[in-house]
């Protein structure tokens, strides 16, 4: 066997230990860096007017991003609306009845896939199949993209959730005489509700800063929303229209428009943390 | 554990009592809950197929609206470099360059950095430190792409050209990769942004399966003699190279496929050169840049074959990534 000096093993692992320790403070240097950049600069934008008052042209004081405010809001929840019975109701099939059949493991398989899919596919698929039939782009168009990237993230959440339901209370359930779905609806969903809540929850987070899939749906757009069934405004593509103009002020919205979606992103995350804390008791 | 079961249930049990006095009624509703299961289960299936069909109908939407570009270019779309609008000459070279050349700048980054992270969070750092700092590292991977796209273009880009690519090129300007002017945007800077924005993501799952990784195995090297090192090396990474490999793959998955984070500083041209300082293209970027002004229907029809492009190599990955993370869960099963 070969010899090999105490002394030098230590010091390598001395090194090593040093490099790690430095490298780690690094990374996490970095990314405070970014939430310190994004929370300064985002917060000199902040303002009533930001929250109240229609974007301006440049140079004219008193803009605010209101109304994508109000687009971003209404097109997440129409998401939300589309994807949390078709995800729900997925992630019960793949729990309850798909479970090691050919059918339930190739649908767990193309969710898995699918949650992969880069966001921006999604929103040419949906380009080709609603904004090209009808000629133009519509807050729909961006509801329903938002709600593809949520389907399958709810899907494999609830299915997770549900498959740590005990087999137990399905078999009391159903000895009671109970039908297949009352078991679902009223015992599943409601032992495994923290589960499935926090599920629908890191979809929204995941979704309301999306970008890519709007940039070929919703568009923008300066005014208020009349219907969903125009170019609707949003925050993300704000951001992305307003950081690339030369405009010192309409920089200054998109800073402020980033500090708000990445403050309600955390909070969000946070509060799933918090909730899954208290379910876990 | 108190279940209420609703008045509704109760009343049915009562009714289902009753009936079983006359067996007719009784069958009529057997068949009856019968009918509602199979209703039931038809229904969630549907929505499960919906995942299927949703894959599939991507595939031939995307390749229907890019014929007319597939029957114009054929193969040649995918080797051919010149991108131009006004003589409606379309190739994907250049964007697929610079998919791939961001990538692995992200990759070579992300994964040692992650790597090392991960492990001085399992192995080195004491539970005052890693509980908090892992909490953070999991808020992190969650915070949308679009804010690094800004902080890469305002931030860090201007912190490129001004600290980072000097010295490079000073240092390392024999090699072409570090020629030209530091402009501060361009591949280099878009895949070290990358990187940045998938660290969290790697670090995190990296650090799971370390967690995973018995107590025991890491003892009994200890009580031989090892250093940490030796038995980070020898024990750890060992035992969870499975399953470090499969975070690899899901966060290239991840790179590969971003459009916002580099879209900002990527700075939308189609030339490749040899100097990552250059500025280049990504498939995701080409898209994002270009589309509002695809009027022409061979432009149009070309940016969405670029579209099926980006998705069949993305598909590939992941199809790849999920085999080989069933493998690891059948391993686990064995065990």
């Amino acid at each position: 066997m070969k010899k090999r000096s105490n002394f030098l093993r230590r010091v390598l692992d001395w090194v090593i230990k040093i490099i790690a320790t430095l490298s780690a403070f690094f990374g996490i240097m970095i990314l405070i860096w970014i939430i310190f950049e994004v929370g300064r600069r985002g917060a000199q934008a902040m303002s009533l007017n930001f929250f109240t008052k229609l974007p301006t042209p440049p140079g004219v004081p008193g803009e605010g991003v209101a109304n994508a405010i109000v687009g971003s809001l209404a097109m997440v929840a129409l998401a939300g609306f589309i994807s949390v019975p078709i995800g729900l109701l997925a992630g019960v099939y793949l729990s309850e009845f798909g479970k090691d059949t050919r059918f339930g493991n190739s649908i767990k398989f193309s969710t898995n896939v699918m949650m992969g899919i880069p966001s921006i596919i999604l929103g040419l698929f949906i380009y080709t199949l609603v904004v090209v039939p009808t000629k133009h782009f519509s807050g729909y168009a961006g509801a329903l993209a938002l709600a593809l990237i949520m389907i399958p993230i709810i899907a494999r959440t609830s299915e997770d959730m549900l498959s740590l339901v005990p087999n137990s209370l399905r078999e009391s359930a159903l000895a009671l005489g109970a039908p297949r779905w009352k078991v679902v609806i009223q015992i599943l969903f409601r032992s495994a509700k923290a589960g499935l809540i926090t599920g629908v929850i890191l979809a929204v987070a995941r979704v309301s800063g999306e970008t890519a899939p709007l940039l070929f749906t919703a568009l923008n757009s300066p005014y208020w929303m009349r219907s969903l069934n125009q170019p609707t405004a949003n925050l993300t593509m704000t951001i992305f229209n307003y950081a690339m103009s030369p405009y010192r002020d309409w920089q200054r919205i998109a800073w402020g428009a980033s500090f708000l979606i990445m403050s309600l992103v955390l909070a969000l995350n946070i509060f799933i943390r918090f909730m899954l804390r208290e379910s876990k008791r | 554990m108190a279940i209420n079961m609703g008045k509704n249930f109760q009343q049915e049990q009562w009714e289902l009592k009753q009936a079983s006095f006359s067996s007719h009624s009784r069958l009529k509703k057997e068949k009856r809950v019968f009918k509602e299961n199979l209703f039931f289960r038809y229904l969630s299936a549907l929505c499960a197929g919906f995942i299927l069909v949703i894959m599939f109908g991507i595939l031939i939407e995307l390749y229907w609206h890019s014929h007319l570009s597939i029957a114009t270019f054929g193969i040649k779309f995918i080797y051919s470099s010149s991108w131009d609008p006004v003589k409606k000459e379309f190739g994907a070279l250049a964007s697929i360059y610079g998919t791939f050349v961001s990538t692995i700048i992200a990759m070579l980054i992300a994964v040692p950095l992650s790597l090392v992270i991960s492990l001085f969070l399992t192995e080195l750092a004491p539970p005052i430190i890693t509980k908090p700092v892992g909490y953070a590292i999991e808020l992190l991977a969650g915070i949308p792409s679009i804010i690094y796209g800004m902080w890469g273009l305002f931030v860090f880009a201007p912190f490129m050209s001004r600290y980072i690519q000097p010295v490079l090129s000073k240092n390392l300007g024999f090699l072409p990769l570090f020629q030209g002017a530091p402009m501060g945007i361009g591949i280099l800077t878009a895949g070290i942004i990358l990187s940045i924005m998938i660290l969290p993501f790697i670090t995190a799952m990296m650090r799971d399966v370390f967690k995973m990784v018995p107590a025991v195995v890491k003892e009994s090297a200890y009580g031989m003699g090892a250093t940490s090192f030796e038995v980070t090396i020898k024990v750890t990474i060992r035992y969870g190279l499975t399953g470090l490999v499969g975070a690899c793959f899901l966060g290239l998955g991840r790179a590969i496929g971003e459009t916002m984070a580099v879209t900002f500083v990527i700075g939308n041209y189609h030339q490749i050169s040899a100097s990552l300082f250059s500025a280049g293209n990504t498939i995701a970027s080409t898209l994002a840049n270009e589309f509002a002004e695809a009027t022409e229907p061979l432009y149009l029809s070309s940016l969405l074959q670029l579209g099926l492009i980006l998705f069949l190599i993305t598909i590939m990955i992941q199809v790849l990534t999920q085999i080989w993370l069933m493998k690891i869960q059948k391993g686990i099963g064995k065990l």
